[in-house]
């Protein structure tokens, strides 16, 4: 069986006079380093250069807001139970009269923190969300730590910014797998990204 | 010898040592370079603007780490060996032509550390003291894989300066002159050695690749055969020693490659433009610019072999110990003895004949 074409039968023939003066092969392999010498480097300078690592990369977390820009997190828990790391610790509280523009939920995460070091960014704390409140951005790091103090994310880095929405061409499975079909089948083309689950 | 004199002599050695030193020092950078290049990497480029500034970083780095002798090793020849791999490294290139003379107030100042009438000699015997640097530190190391590393290099570096040596013989035949500063004059006008010792070039630069130590001969260091070879039990500047030696027998065996071979300072046309620069800046003024332009192209020269050198390295795989030796032994050395007989022949019957023709 001939899985490509790139195998050569192995022969013990006697090497000619040409073969075993060495010389040709040589300039010949020199020829070939040479060639990678000029070419174009594959190098991407990460810090400077950040390369788009796809839809489904899962980067730094995010609290999402609704279209009104209330908190979606109800502190429910459930992302904690799901984190396999055990990263994930929250305080709940309780909704007073006139904060409904600030939280959608009649309970709401007081605290929430993400323990940066114990994060395996697996992801089933956004498949755990019955609220659709936390998900993994698919552009953005969590950035180098120099400080023991940057380790532990709270709210203030968490809850999405209205100035800035985190967007995604699709925010469920389902909604991708879709998406992944149309375009084989070359129906959709520009998905306009959308900030609303 | 007046004080004049002595004080030049001074300033030339001088200059040539730090020279030799800089370009030392700047081929480690253009080692990880090229190495990068011809894997598609960046190479090293974070410390300074591309990467200029890593040799003093790698330096310091070497300087600041523990120097370290064994309990078992031998003092003060552990201490000797690397002193001797960079003495003898840098001794060799006293001898070697950078240029033609530099004039000014009346002296006449060649560009040359000694003016010696046995200058590849002198090379050679400084040359064949380098074994004594890596066989002493290894020796002295009181450590197997040093030591065999260590008889490793010097059987590698015995076998083929014999090869070596007798591809040199037929360029003497031809100059009849060991002074290097005469072999390239002699070269003046396109006259390369390597159009008329094309197979004498061939042996030489292999065997200046073994005697460097340089792959595709670089069975000395083998970490999956003997840890690191002869500078197992070294470390901080005292390996950087040795691996600065290295990188100046690299460029003092690529100068020698260009002096011998390539004409040194000579360049197609100089003639033509040493006459122009003498008619436009008068004597004094336009020969010294000719000599730096001639010392530039000689730069040049020796700068590309080890350019080769780097790009060889990223080419050919190494050869097993027994290759090597089969190599130097039994192929280089014949093919050196009959360039010899060819250049014998072509001097005793070819020459006369092809003068006789011209005339």
């Amino acid at each position: 069986m001939q899985l490509t074409n790139r195998s050569k039968q192995v022969s013990n023939k006697e090497m000619t006079l040409m073969e075993r003066a060495y010389i040709p092969a040589i300039a010949t392999g020199l020829a070939i380093t040479i060639k990678h010498f000029f070419a174009k480097k594959v190098t991407i300078e990460y810090p400077e250069v950040k390369r788009y690592l796809g839809p489904v990369f899962r980067g730094r977390h995010i609290l999402k807001r609704d279209e009104d820009g209330r908190e979606r997190c109800t502190a429910c828990g459930l992302c904690a139970v799901a984190c396999p790391a055990e990263a994930i610790q929250m305080v709940a509280a309780e909704r007073e009269k006139g904060e409904e523009n600030l939280y959608r939920e009649e309970k709401y995460a007081a605290v929430y923190e993400v323990n940066m070091l114990r994060c395996i960014f697996c992801g089933l704390c956004e498949e755990a969300c019955p609220k659709q409140a936390v998900y993994l951005r698919h552009d953005e790091f969590i950035p180098v730590f120099t400080e023991r103090d940057q380790v532990i994310w709270g709210k203030d880095l968490l809850v999405e910014d209205m100035n800035n929405r985190y967007t995604r061409e699709a925010w469920t499975k389902e909604e991708a797998r879709a998406l992944d079909a149309k375009r084989a089948s070359g129906e959709a083309t520009n998905v306009v990204p959308r900030a609303i689950p | 010898m007046d004080l004049t004199e002595f004080l030049i002599k001074t300033a030339t050695i001088f200059v040539v040592f730090v020279l030799t030193l800089v370009i030392a020092m700047y081929s480690t950078w253009a080692e990880r370079k090229v190495a990068g290049f011809i894997q598609d990497r960046q190479g090293p480029n974070r410390a300074g603007w591309g990467g200029l500034l890593q040799p003093l970083a790698d330096a310091g780095k070497m300087f600041f780490k523990e120097d370290f002798i064994p309990a078992l090793a031998n003092k003060w020849l552990f201490i000797a060996g690397p002193s001797l791999a960079m003495l003898t490294a840098l001794l060799a290139s006293a001898v070697i032509p950078f240029g033609s003379t530099f004039r000014f107030d009346g002296h006449e100042v060649v560009l040359q550390g000694v003016e010696s009438n046995i200058g590849i000699l002198y090379v050679f015997g400084v040359v064949a003291l380098g074994v004594y640097g890596i066989m002493v530190g290894g020796w002295a190391s009181n450590n197997k894989f040093s030591l065999l590393g260590a008889i490793r290099a010097a059987s590698q570096n015995i076998s083929y300066e014999v090869a070596m040596g007798l591809s040199l013989i037929a360029i003497l035949m031809m100059s009849s002159s060991l002074s290097l500063g005469e072999i390239v004059s002699q070269q003046h006008g396109g006259n390369w050695n390597i159009f008329y010792q094309p197979l004498g070039f061939i042996i030489f630069i292999t065997c200046s690749f073994a005697e460097c130590n340089r792959v595709p001969f670089d069975l000395p260091e083998c970490e999956t055969e003997l840890v690191g070879g002869y500078h197992t039990e070294y470390g901080s500047m005292k390996l950087g020693f040795y691996l600065f030696a290295e990188y100046i027998n690299m460029f003092v065996s690529s100068a020698i490659i260009s002096v011998l071979y390539f004409g040194g300072y000579n360049y197609p046309g100089m003639d033509w433009v040493y006459a122009q620069l003498i008619k436009a800046m008068g004597p004094e003024t336009g020969h010294n610019i000719a000599t730096l332009i001639g010392t530039a192209v000689f730069f040049g020269k020796a700068l590309f072999f080890i350019f080769f050198y780097m790009w060889v390295r990223w080419t050919i795989p190494r050869f097993r110990y027994d290759q090597l030796m089969n190599l130097g032994w039994k192929k280089l050395i014949p093919l050196a003895i009959f360039n010899i007989i060819i250049t014998g022949a072509a001097v005793l019957f070819l020459k006369p004949a092809i003068t006789a023709w011209l005339n």
